[in-house]
This record gives structure tokens, sequence and C-alpha cells, in this order.
């Protein structure tokens, strides 16, 4: 988001370099989502839209909880609610904040063809930096957890920052501070993996012996967590995904073709935004579109090929 | 809330029963999270519908709207059969062993003494039997078959596990987890905190079902000790501060009580108000009432009050019925006897019931004062605005005044959390438009009358021109002022008569102990004396200090009465002044006083071997298991059927409801029928919402845009309702269309062998702010109310419910 924070980059997306650190080491940080004292309450999404001076439209009520009905350019964050029957025959209504996961290993800066739109910082936050973004849409594709959007006023993808202009300066996202039960924690990885074992115990003390930590392996860690009842079946949590897998197109692209596609790549998005500057927003995001597809399907034809 | 918010961390079981408290409540609800964790505490939720409290409970059961006496008379009868009880407490502490008078009974669900013509009891039997000095008898060996203790074993045996669950539809298996895990807090050194709120206060037996649930809390021995108590989650920010201003028409403020007519003179009055002692060397420390009257008329009329005009006793208004509540203004509105209408802060149009019967009683007004921050649906009752309110201006005659109000945080003042604290608050924004304060707005009324008065003379003008009105500014008094004038003064130099200190005249008051009768202190509301003394103000503290991490922040704004933070907290110490639970100490005796975390409930050095009962505003100095003559239903709570049920009552057919209900004949013919209206409905607030205001508000209309009904999967199969479709309820009163929610977290309970579902109506929508347009969910309930408290029964009453389309909008 701002300068000073370009200066933390450990990556970006569609560039080979590791950027070097002009400052020194930080600690990685991570959000903790206990859901088993979250109570739906949605004072996370009311602060992410207080914060980020996010208002969706006021939308209708459609058989669920769930306002607005998905994730969304100006929906950061949102409560998801399951109604669940155990194997006991008792309800469980398990209620899960959504929102970006901020990967250690991030899917959609992997599949960011702009060069620097998609970059993540030495403290772990993956972040959208929006005057580099072209709105292709690839994001979306490359993210295992269903989480960025495109607006259809700017055609530029959002997502949760984890508030990165709030933790720059000290400060902990705005879900966290808002949380009324202190469901939402936040601050080392360290610290926060360490609460959550204590969580599990307790959990386990209760009935749950399944209850465990969700810091998927597939995507070497998140640096938002959960801390869930129901460990061995998280997709029980309207879906969060039991074993998030970056889509292989993308780690094909990115391992094997990634020079070349991202050469290529970048020069279409760069073509893209010269014809933006010049002409507008819609054709450049059709052509660009066109242009990116054709890349993907080079890389998967020659995935296919013996 | 006999307790604070912030003691609820030291609870062992939480029950929250007759409220949602993570829905309604969702800060403090993190005291109980705090419980869990810290504290390894086990979360009950008993509620018709799986809760966001539900959610985060250990164990969860499922009840019938309206039968909570039932599973609570359950829960004594269990923990008497099993002797769960805390005997020591209860034998000291309680009045389990005074001997009730013959002539008292119960048969076929009535109480002695009950008058059928004017649905009302003779209280008189309610009664212990009295020694030649006055005194209860008691028989401390329990012996005596009329003992407290055994006419409550006797009263709750008919309330077995079948019972429980034929009544409540609640599994039998399940009422008897609970059962157990109360039981768990009889040790002295456990605890159980119950929250509750509009869940249990929204019915025709209301008050009967917190007097239950508390009477389980003191055979528990939970009263008075850290973690435990009986605690109402208050629904509004200073509703607690309405109730101890005395602002019902039946009340003074710090809970006096407005003269009758038939009592015509302060005598008269004082000589229901003696509260003499019923035990020997008790507190009873209403015996002081004289007092705070006296205090009280010296602050509103100053030197004009004198002992020779009984301290202006004849100005005071006088009752010509018991009380004058809402749904008694809105029938004499109904019947043209009232014809102006002042709406201070209030939304009645959406808040009270039968919004048609409301409606059609503001039509008939003269005129209408609306006073709010908001634009509120009174307000524009008489606007069109489609089905949801089909008004035709043209008819309607009112003249309606709104008053653009300033909000909480533009203006500053103080309010009485459901701790009992009072806590200042600063103005952060100035008001928009025209807004002006409610003070303002008063002032400007009060002046004019007042002027008139003095022009025009008029039938009674002594009340009005001798009030005092000595503020700053007289147009505006600054509300500094006003919580001084709350909390007192010495108008003389006061001796005190053990130290010899004197207080001069002038001086702000520390204590209501300082009060006195004879005219030389003034106080506008004595629980409050303390609050804003020469110290300064008490209520702006802000010091979070919490010397023994218990909950117990002594110096961080003030509670009544005097800074105690927990009411009865002699309880929590055995008879030798030793805590309960050596753990977490709220007050103990150290040979010469109490000394402790908390300002002590009792006489600070009143020795424990000097039988002094701990509950000292009683006048037996014992809590009540047996409520003598204060309740309208009687001395021991009685499972009756809501007013309108899908049962009858198992237990006693003939007097199947609450005989003593508060309903007014015309709205007795506005009851549904079980055939015509099978099933049954509750209402109830969601998080996202705050009752009627936040709909203005465009982040929280987001979050929960729409009106909708909870329909359980079963009944919607049954009906054909399908997720998120259009459905209509409908009551004898009226009806709504709106969206289906079909849930899981509503299952058919089975009561008396029989099916029965229940609807789900959540009740934020109107016709004004920012969410889409609803009907209300006061357009269903009854307006019939508790005996005891007037308050409606929102929380059980009878709608169809059928598949439908989208309302037709022009």
């Amino acid at each position: 988001m701002s300068d000073l924070q370009s200066q933390d980059y450990v990556r970006r997306s569609a560039t080979t370099m590791t950027p070097p650190m002009a400052r020194s080491h930080e600690d990685q940080v991570a959000k903790l989502i206990d859901v088993s004292r979250c109570i739906g309450c949605k004072a996370c999404q009311s602060a992410c839209m207080e914060w980020n001076d996010l208002r969706p439209e006021i939308g209708h009520f459609e058989g669920s909880y769930e306002n607005p009905m998905d994730l969304g350019p100006s929906v950061w964050t949102l409560m998801k609610f399951n109604e669940y029957e155990n194997e006991q025959g008792n309800l469980e209504w398990l209620i899960r904040k959504d929102g970006c996961m901020h990967c250690e290993d991030p899917g959609c800066l992997k599949a960011c063809p702009a060069p620097g739109a998609i970059v993540q910082y030495a403290n772990g936050i993956v972040d959208f930096i929006s005057d580099k973004c072209i709105g292709c849409g690839y994001c979306v594709k490359g993210c295992p957890f269903d989480i960025p959007r495109i607006s259809k006023t700017d055609h530029k993808a959002y997502k949760c920052t984890l508030c990165s202009d709030r933790v720059t300066v000290g400060l902990e996202p705005a879900c966290v501070k808002a949380c009324p039960t202190g469901a939402i924690m936040f601050g080392s990885k360290t610290d926060m993996t360490h609460w959550a074992g204590e969580r599990i115990e307790d959990l386990k003390s209760r009935g749950f012996e399944n209850a465990g930590l969700y810091d998927p392996p597939e995507v070497q860690g998140t640096h938002v967590m959960y801390v869930l009842h129901h460990a061995d079946r998280p997709s029980l949590y309207s879906g969060l995904p039991d074993e998030p897998r970056i889509s292989p197109v993308v780690q094909a692209w990115k391992g094997i073709l990634k020079p070349l596609a991202v050469i290529g790549i970048a020069a279409a998005a760069l073509a893209g935004f010269f014809h933006w500057v010049t002409v507008g927003p819609n054709e450049v995001q059709d052509e660009d579109e066109a242009e990116a597809d054709r890349a993907m399907r080079e890389v998967e034809e020659e995935e296919k090929s013996p | 809330m006999t307790n604070t918010w912030q003691d609820i961390r030291n609870a062992n079981v939480v029950i929250v029963m007759g409220g949602n408290a993570a829905e309604a409540h969702p800060c403090g609800f993190k005291w109980v999270i705090e419980a869990k964790i810290e504290n390894g505490a086990k979360l009950i939720v008993v509620d018709p519908r799986f809760t966001r409290t539900a959610s985060v409970a250990d164990y969860y059961a499922p009840i019938r709207p309206g039968t909570d006496i039932a599973f609570l008379s359950g829960v004594m009868h269990y923990l008497l059969e099993n002797d769960k009880i805390q005997h020591e407490y209860v034998r000291s502490y309680t009045n389990a062993g005074l001997i009730v008078r013959e002539g008292y009974e119960f048969q076929d669900g009535l109480f002695s003494g009950y008058d059928e013509k004017r649905h009302g009891y003779d209280r008189s039997t309610w009664d212990y039997e009295y020694d030649e000095k006055g005194f209860a008898k008691s028989d401390d060996t329990w012996q005596n078959p009329r003992c407290v203790i055994n006419l409550l074993k006797q009263h709750v045996s008919r309330y077995t596990p079948e019972m429980v669950s034929r009544i409540c539809g609640t599994p039998q298996d399940k009422f008897l987890q609970i059962c157990e895990l109360f039981a768990g807090t009889a040790a002295p050194d456990k605890a159980l905190t119950s929250l509750f709120a509009l869940g249990w206060t929204q019915h025709t037996v209301g008050a009967q079902n917190i007097r239950a649930m508390a009477m389980v809390q003191l055979l528990l021995g939970n009263i008075g000790v850290a973690g435990g108590g009986m605690n109402a989650l208050r629904g509004h920010s200073n509703i607690q501060g309405l109730t101890d201003v005395g602002l019902l028409s039946n009340q003074m403020p710090g809970y006096m009580n407005l003269p009758r007519d038939v009592e015509t003179s302060f005598d008269e009055y004082m000589k229901t108000k003696l509260f003499k002692p019923l035990r020997d060397g008790q507190t009873s420390y209403w015996q002081n009432y004289r007092k705070f009257f006296v205090s009280f008329q010296k602050s509103i009329f100053g030197n004009a009050a004198t002992a020779e005009n009984n301290w202006a006793y004849d100005w005071l208004p006088k009752l010509d019925i018991p009380l004058y509540d809402i749904i008694k203004a809105f029938e004499m509105m109904n019947d043209g006897q009232m014809t102006g209408y002042i709406c201070q802060g209030f939304n009645p149009l959406q808040a009270f019931p039968d919004r048609g019967k409301i409606r059609r009683g503001l039509s008939k007004l003269k005129f209408l004062v609306t006073m709010d921050p908001l634009d509120t649906e009174t307000s524009r009752f008489w606007q069109d605005f489609g089905p949801q309110n089909p008004a035709k201006p043209s008819e309607i005659q009112t003249e309606v005044f709104q008053l653009p109000t300033t909000c909480f945080a533009e203006e500053n003042g103080s309010l009485v959390n459901s701790a009992r604290w009072l806590q200042w608050h600063w103005k952060a924004a100035e008001a928009p438009g025209i807004a002006k304060s409610d003070i303002w707005i008063m002032t400007g009324l009060f002046q004019r009358l007042r002027e008139l008065y003095r022009k025009e003379g008029g039938a009674f003008p002594d009340p009005i021109l001798n009030m005092v009105w000595n503020y700053t500014d007289p147009r505006e008094p600054n509300p500094e002022e006003l919580a001084k004038e709350m909390n007192g003064r010495a108008l003389v130099d006061l001796t005190d008569a053990t130290t010899g200190a004197v207080t001069k005249a002038g001086t702000l008051l520390d204590s209501f102990a300082q009060l006195r009768d004879d005219g030389t202190t003034a106080s506008g509301c004595w629980i409050f004396t303390g609050s804003f003394t020469e110290k300064g103000n008490m209520m702006a503290r802000r010091d979070a200090t919490d010397p023994r991490e218990q909950g117990i922040a002594p110096n961080w704004a003030w509670a009544w009465p005097a800074n105690r933070r927990i009411l009865y907290n002699r309880a929590s110490a055995d008879l030798n002044g030793k805590a309960w639970n050596p753990k977490k100490p709220v007050i103990e005796w150290n040979g010469t006083r109490w000394v402790g975390l908390d300002v002590p409930d009792y006489g600070p050095t009143v020795k424990p071997e000097d039988g002094v009962g701990p509950f000292i505003m009683n006048a037996e100095g014992m809590a009540r298991l047996f409520a003598r003559d204060m309740m309208a239903e009687g001395p021991f709570p009685e499972h009756y059927e809501p007013m309108e049920s899908p049962a009858d009552n198992v237990l006693h057919p003939t007097v199947s409801h609450n005989p003593v209900a508060r309903v007014f004949d015309g709205d007795r013919n506005n009851f549904g029928k079980r055939e015509d209206f099978p099933y049954v409905a509750t209402t109830y607030r969601l998080t996202e919402h705050f009752h009627f205001w936040t709909k203005h508000a465009l982040i929280n209309a987001i979050l929960q845009p729409e009106e909708f009904v909870e329909i359980g999967e079963v009944l919607a199969k049954e009906k054909g309702i399908a997720q998120g479709g259009w459905v209509k309820v409908s009551s004898k009163r009226g009806e709504v269309i709106c969206k289906a929610y079909v849930t899981k977290r509503i299952k058919p309970l089975t009561v008396d062998g029989k099916p029965t579902h229940v609807i789900g109506v959540p009740l934020h929508w109107g016709f004004t702010g920012q969410a889409r347009k609803g009907y209300g969910a006061n357009t269903l309930t009854p307006s019939v109310g508790d005996a005891n408290t007037q308050t409606p029964e929102f929380k059980a009453f009878l709608v169809n419910v059928e598949k439908t389309s989208a309302p037709v909008t022009a």
C-alpha cells in the first residue's frame, strides 16, 4: 500500500528476483480465528467496512444469516454459517469468518501476470497493489480459497489486506480490534500457534477429540489460521478446503515456464496497460483477458503433452 | 444484575435461559467466553431455538416458549429429591424454616384467596405464622409440615422429569443432564450464574419465571457469591437507569411507590412502609423509607416542603388505579379517554403489542409529540407506506409534533448499565440540524406551563409553582448539576451521631446513610447518593484496577447502592464470616469488621454471631423461597400456559392461563385459537441490529437487510415452504409477509405427545430507515401483560403460516 511498506517486500508477482530487503527482519505475523469462541456477530464485517470504507449494496434476505451473500470487491470478510448435525444427532452451528488466508505460498501471487500487482511482505501479509493490477482475474483462478473478487467499477482485484496499513504502524487488524469475544487474535505466528495449542487442549477436554489448528501445509501454512473443533473435516465450515491446492496449472506455469510465460504475459499486460491508457478499461480488459487466456492454454497443452 | 459483567468469569456453570446473551449482548458475552477459557466453566443454553449463544455452548436443550416455570420447578424438584442443595445456606439464609400460616393453600391451579370477578387475589393467607411479639415462627429442624421448605417440596413434587418433558417438550435425558450440572454448584465453593433477559420477562408469567430461577439459585447457595447471582442483561444502555429513577407511572425515584388516592395523608401513606422486622434483631433496611422520601420531597420542593405541610405530600400525584402502564395508555387512547401523548425516546408503533391497535389509538389523538434522534415509525404512523403501514392520512386528524433530539454521543451524562454502574459519558459530537437535548425540550415545556399557571392560576398550581429550579442556566440545566441534585446535599450543618463529624450545609453527601427525615437533607434519588460527592464525579472514574483479578474494580465508575458491586454479598461468607469459596472471597469478617474486595451489603461492624440475616432489605433478613404477598400470582411460581397456547395445562386444565394476567376485555376477544393458529411463535432480536434504531444505519442494514421468519425444516416441508421463499405469518391481530429461513435450528417439540412447531420472528424491520421495509413483529403479538410488571407477552403466542408471494407494493 504505502511506499514505506514496499521496503518490506519479499515477493512480487511476475518478478523472478526476490527483492532485496532494505530493512531488518520483521516477525512473521498471523491472525488466529478461534471458531469455538466465535458467536457470528459480524462485528468483524462491520469493522472491516468501516476501516476500509467499503459499503456493498443493501441486499435481500436469501435464506441464511450470511449477508452480503458472497465475498465481493466491497466485502473483504464474511461470516459463513453452516448448520451441521453431528454423529450424535446434535446440532452444531459452525460459524466461520471467511476472507484471505494470506498463504505463505500464495497462489494469487504466483498466478498474477502483472509485475508487482501482488506482493508479500516480510511479515507474511499478501497484499494487492491496486495501481499495478490489470484486472485479469488470474488471482481468482490462482487462489485455492476462492477469495479475490474483481470490481465492476474499476476492474481491479480486491481482498482482505490483513489491514497491512494498520499492521505496519503497530496496530492490529480492524476485525481483531472489534471482535467482542476475542475469537480473532493477532500476533506473531509463533505466539498464535502456541496459543492455538492451548485452545485445542481445552476443546479436546470438552469432547472435541479432533480439534486442531488449520495452517495448511499445502500452501506452506497461512498467516490467517483457524482453531477448529473438527480439524479433521475443515470442509464442514462452509467449504473451507480440506486440502487447499494451488491449481496445477498455476504451479506448472510458475515452475516450468516461469521465465518465458512471465515475460510474454508481462509484455501482453504492458501492451494492455498502454491500450488502457489510450483507449479505456473495458476493451483492454477483453484483449488482455484473451491474451492471457491464450498463454494459459499454451501452458495447459504443455502439461498434457507427454 | 446482582453481580457484574466481569464477575461472570468466576462462574463454574453459566446458564443462559430466557435470553440469548451472545446475540443480544455480544460485548458482555466476552465474560462467558472468559469463564469457559480461564475457569473451565460449562455453558448451558435452554432456548426454543438453537441460538448464537447455543453455537458456543457445551450443552443445549430445547424448550417450548412459555414453559420455563415447569422446567425450573422440575429442577427444584430434582435438587430437593436428590438432596443437592447447599444445606447450611438454605437453612440460615433463606426462609426455608419459617412456618406458613394456616389458610394458605394451593389447589387445582389456584392459591388461596382467588377472586374470580376481579381476576385477583386476596393475599392475606400468603404469610407466616407469628408469635406474640409479631415475629415469624420457625422450625430449624424442618419437621413442621408447614415449613416453607416442606410446602415447596410438596408444590414442586408434580414437576417430575416426565412432567417437565410433557409440558416443555424438552427431552428427559437433556433435562436431567442440566439438572446434574446445576446440582454440582450446590458445593459451597462452586457457583452457577444465571444470565437472562426479555426471554423471561416478556411473558404473562414473566416475573415468576425469574423468581423460579432465583429460588433455584437460593437452593444451590449461589446468591451473593462470586460467579453466581441472578443477572438480568438489560436491553438498552440506560434501561436500568430508567427503573432506578422510577420512570413508571406508579413509581418514584429509588424504588419508592407513588401514593395511591386512598392514601389521603402522609401518615396513611407511611403506614404500609414501616417495614417492621419480622424476626428479632433484623436490619430491615426499608425502615429508612421515610428518610429517603422526605429527602426526595426536599429535593423537588426545597423550602416549600416543610414538616407542617407533611413535606408537601399533597402535591404529589395520587394514583386512582394501580397504574397507567403503556398497555393501559393505548387502551385509553382507543377509548377516546387519552387525547394527547408525549412520546419521548420511545417508538410504540414498533415496540408495543398489537400494532393495529397502536395505530388506531394514535389515530384518535388530538396531538402526538415525538422526541427522538431518529425518524421513528411512530412519528410517521399517519403516512401511507404501502402494505407495511397502510394508513389513510385523510382520515387521521392527529396533529404530530416531531422534535428531533440529541443522541447519547451528542451530550454529557450518565448511563446506568446492567451491573448498576453509573458511568459518565462525554459529548463526542455536535448534534445535527435543529436537534436539541431532551433536557432543553423538557425545560421549555416546563417553563411555558409554569408561566401559564402563574398567569392563569388553574385548578392546582402549587406543585408546578413550588418546584425548585435553581440552575445556572434555567433554560437548560447542566447534566452535572442534575447529577449533583440526584446525589443530594446537606441543607444544614449535620453532626454525625456516633463520630461527631460535621457535614457543612450545602455539602454534597457521601452516602444515603446520611439522609434524614427531618428536612435537613435533600436527595433526588437516594440509591444514587455517593455518585457525585465533594471528591468529584464518581461516575467519571476510570481506574480499571481489579485487585484480585476477580471482576471487581471498585474505582471504575460507581455502582449503586454505595458503590457495592455484588448485592447480598454477606451471603458469600458462611455463618462465621468465612468465604464459602476461599479462592474467591468477596467480603469476610476479620474479627472486628467486614473487609474485602467489595463494600459490605451489611452493617460493616455487625458480628456474625449476632444472627442478622444477609438479606437486609427483607424484613425477615432472609431470602424468600416463599414470597409472602409480594407477587400477584402466588408465593410460589406455578406453570401457567401462555395466553395463546397450543396445549392445555396438563396440571390443571380448568386454570390453564395465569389467572391474574394483565388483560383488557377488548383484547380478550383478540386471542387466537389453536385450531386457526396452530403454531407457537416467539419474537426476538438479532446481533446485527439494535431494536429499531440501527436499521437507520447503512452498515447494519447491509448486514441484516430484510425481514424474515425462522421455520424448522419439518414444518417447511409440510407447508411447501422453500428456503428464502415468501411466507405469510398471521395471528388473530394481523399478518406479516416476509421471507422464510428454513433451518435445522428449530425442531418440532413433542408436547403432551403431540408435535409442536415453533416459528421465530425477529423484530427489527419497520418502514423508516435504510433497511428494507418490514411489517414488524408486533403486528402479530397479543396485547396481554405480566400481572406484576405489565410486560407484554412477546415471547409466546399463536400464529399460522402459509406459502405466499411477495407483497404487492405501489
